[in-house]
């Protein structure tokens, strides 16, 4: 009995894992937006003034990734139908100047570090720790190892101790409650070994900006490798940005 | 219509602020007579503070009391005879620097304010005896998961007493949450506990419209509820891949991983987040479901009823499951009651409580969902009462969703906020209540705006539920109750 509803259950799952995850669209997502270049109907500014992060520029329009939390104020409230959602999830960044969205512009695509790739381009481990994330980011990083988006094939895998890890993958804007045990991870790892500051929070502390709890000390000391905007990033957002930094050729 | 929320706004000139010793002998009284807390807070006003305790009887009745006293002074604690306010005392001591004269354990719940930093200062309770030992884990767990700390006080492998110590990630979100213009905290509100987005957003509208006195269309009611049992389908199917996991049942993690995926992108559909983050704001921004949707939305909601009888059925019909489940970490539903416990957790207890059966309108009066009980208070319990809430959840979307084939509401216009109000809103998130308390001044703005996750309560039942069980039983209960780091905080 059992195992005839072990196979049942093994036949209902069917294959899911998705085969090419560079050129995967989720359906329905709000991902990348463009900003157009022709120039705004009225000077209203409202795009700005809803904003809940400071994330656009004005004249030029321009969108700051690291601190969109994709909430589609700016895209509602703008009367000349400038700025535009599209459900591309790739936005990952190696430089975070390249995060700043230019109307007219995609984003630069990211350029593999020469350096990392040699040494993690076949096998990477990675440690995760939330400092102040909602669990959001934490569910998706999750979710990056499931049946669905299956990063394990890559070698791309999630480990428990900090001394097993190459990476560190940084969520939530820094609390200074967790000052003590990020130094002590970050510290734990060996080297060779790089950071990546995954979400609106960890790249900018985004909505969380000068809250009361927040210590961004940390990143003073330690700059991120790779930045994952969103918020929460979707798995694909993750994935493609450490691939294209590590793995570019790999299928 | 205000929707299918529980929502109750005060003129704080008709609110009785009452003597302290009268206000402490009146909350003692009603809470003796059957009355639960659910949620207690102070604000400081000048040298006073103000102290707010929302008690509710079991259909969902509120009487506010209030008092004003001087902090240095304070009150003579009611947590030994209402182990149900430990954490709320603990929080006022903490936030208020309040005085509350006997309080067995004033530990805080945060360490926020000056607190911040010192955590690693803190002593722990401790046991003496030979054959006696601790076990420390966290902040930092073994997995993708939020910070927190465990102290495990063990004899050989059996936990006597497990300590609990949260705070790593707190925010600041109470005193970010008064900045700004209060109709538009959407976006932070979801990022409270972001694995309930839709609960805490839907506790914050609810509040605000009933301050602005906005006319909501009650397709945008509708449109919530099918996001809030959205949200806790994902969440369940989430939690069961986690605990199959820990059980070390592979079938059921990446069924139930697979499953939770369908959840999550039916959500994203329709608002562009597998969070819903932006699908619930003030007035009803944002809630639109086309013919289109709708279709899809049902089709995804049979498919998951059709997987999810296979993987269940799989999953309690597995010797090895249920038998690493029965009689671990049993919470009796005396000690559910007792410690003010809400929720699915209590609920798998024996505790009959849900604040969508108690409404008085909307889309759950209409079609009230299903909510099942279990007896047993055991993590068996806690995964069973799981599996039967997902499929009341998805049974009531079927129903919803034939009911509602399209739902394209107008944005009700807010007014501005009223001077000196006091609201309270209650959602039944998928761990249990979410309430939420505004309070504006003297110009209509925010002065007080105090976040009730549902976790704040409950991580005390998983230290009691852990009490006499081997330590490697940890983590299965600990999955079982699932509980918020961020949401308790804050
Ligand atoms: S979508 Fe991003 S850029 Fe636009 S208003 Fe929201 S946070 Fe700002």
């Amino acid at each position: 009995m059992t195992l005839f509803k072990a196979i049942r259950t093994r036949i209902s799952q069917g294959t899911q894992y998705i085969p090419d995850l560079r050129q995967a669209r989720p359906k329905g997502f709000r991902g990348l937006p463009l900003i157009d270049a022709t120039p705004c109907e009225t000077e209203c500014h409202s795009c700005a003034d809803l904003c809940p992060t400071q994330a656009i520029g004005l004249n030029p329009v321009s969108i700051d990734l690291g601190r969109c939390v994709f909430c589609k104020e700016c895209e509602e409230s703008c009367p000349s139908g400038k700025i535009r959602f599209t459900s591309d999830p790739r936005m990952g960044a190696a430089n975070r100047s390249d995060l700043v969205l230019k109307e007219g512009f995609g984003l630069p695509a990211i350029r593999p570090s020469e350096t990392l790739s040699k040494i993690f381009g076949r096998s990477l481990k990675m440690r995760q720790v939330s400092a102040g994330g909602c669990n959001a980011c934490e569910l998706e990083l999750n979710a990056s190892a499931n049946v669905n988006f299956d990063l394990q094939r890559y070698g791309i895998e999630w480990v428990a101790s900090p001394r097993h890890a190459d990476a560190l993958v940084l969520t939530g804007p820094l609390t200074r409650n967790m000052r003590e045990a990020i130094r002590i991870a970050w510290d734990s790892m060996p080297e060779p070994r790089f950071l990546v500051a995954v979400g609106a929070c960890a790249i900018s502390g985004g909505l969380y900006e000068a809250a009361a709890g927040v210590d961004r000390d940390f990143l003073k000391s330690v700059g991120p490798s790779i930045y994952v905007p969103g918020c929460p990033p979707h798995p694909l957002t993750f994935a493609n940005a450490i691939l294209d930094f590590l793995m570019p050729g790999r299928k | 219509m205000s929707g299918s929320v529980l929502v109750h706004a005060t003129d704080l000139g008709s609110l009785a602020t009452l003597d302290a010793r009268a206000w402490r002998e009146e909350i003692a009284n009603r809470l003796q007579d059957g009355m639960r807390a659910i949620t207690f807070f102070g604000r400081t006003s000048g040298p006073t503070a103000i102290l707010t305790c929302v008690l509710a009887d079991s259909q969902y009745r509120l009487l506010i009391l209030r008092t004003e006293i001087d902090p240095r002074q304070g009150y003579h604690e009611l947590t030994t005879e209402f182990p149900s306010l430990q954490a709320f005392e603990r929080e006022m001591h903490e936030q208020l620097g309040l005085h509350i004269a006997g309080h067995p354990w004033l530990k805080p719940i945060r360490y926020e304010g000056g607190a911040q930093g010192s955590m690693s200062a803190y002593p722990f309770y401790k046991i003496d005896g030979k054959e006696v030992h601790e076990v420390a884990v966290g902040p930092i767990h073994a997995g993708v998961i939020e910070p927190g700390s465990f102290r495990f006080m063990c004899e050989g492998e059996k936990v006597h007493h497990l300590e609990i110590q949260l705070g790593y990630q707190h925010r600041g979100v109470e005193k970010k949450l008064l900045q700004g213009d209060a109709r538009r905290l959407g976006p932070l509100i979801e990022t409270i506990a972001g694995d309930s987005s839709v609960a805490h957003a839907w506790a914050y509208c609810a509040s605000i419209e009933a301050l602005a006195g906005a006319d909501l269309e009650a397709g945008a009611d509708v449109f919530r509820a099918i996001a809030l049992e959205l949200e806790r389908v994902a969440m369940h199917l989430s939690g069961m891949a986690g605990l199959s996991t820990d059980l070390g049942f592979l079938q059921g993690a990446s069924t139930y991983g697979r499953l939770r995926t369908i959840a999550i992108n039916s959500m994203m559909q329709l608002c562009g987040s597998r969070f819903g983050r932006s699908a619930v704001r003030p007035g009803g921004a944002g809630t639109r479901m086309s013919l289109a949707m709708t279709t899809e939305l049902s089709g995804n909601v049979g498919l998951l009823q059709r997987d999810l009888a296979i993987i269940n059925d799989r999953f309690a019909s597995s010797m090895t499951v249920q038998h690493r489940l029965r009689g671990i970490g049993i919470l009796s539903r005396n000690d559910a009651v007792q410690l003010g416990l809400v929720g699915m957790v209590a609920r798998a207890s024996g505790v009959r409580m849900d604040a969508r059966q108690m409404t008085h309108q909307g889309i759950y009066k209409y079609v009230p969902p299903g909510s099942p009980i279990l007896e047993e208070g055991d993590c068996r319990a806690r995964a069973h009462i799981r599996i039967e809430e997902m499929k009341a959840s998805l049974t009531w979307l079927k129903e919803v969703l034939a009911r509602h084939p399209e739902l394209l509401p107008k944005q009700a216009s807010l007014g501005a906020l009223p001077p000196n109000r006091l609201t309270v809103s209650i959602v039944e998130g998928w761990r249990g209540e979410v309430v939420h308390c505004l309070e504006t001044g003297n110009a209509g703005e925010l002065i007080h705006y105090k976040i009730q996750d549902p976790s704040l309560r409950n991580w005390f039942g998983l230290a009691i539920a852990v009490r006499g069980n081997e330590i490697s039983d940890f983590p299965i209960c600990n999955k079982s109750f699932d509980l918020s780091y961020c949401g308790n905080d804050l």
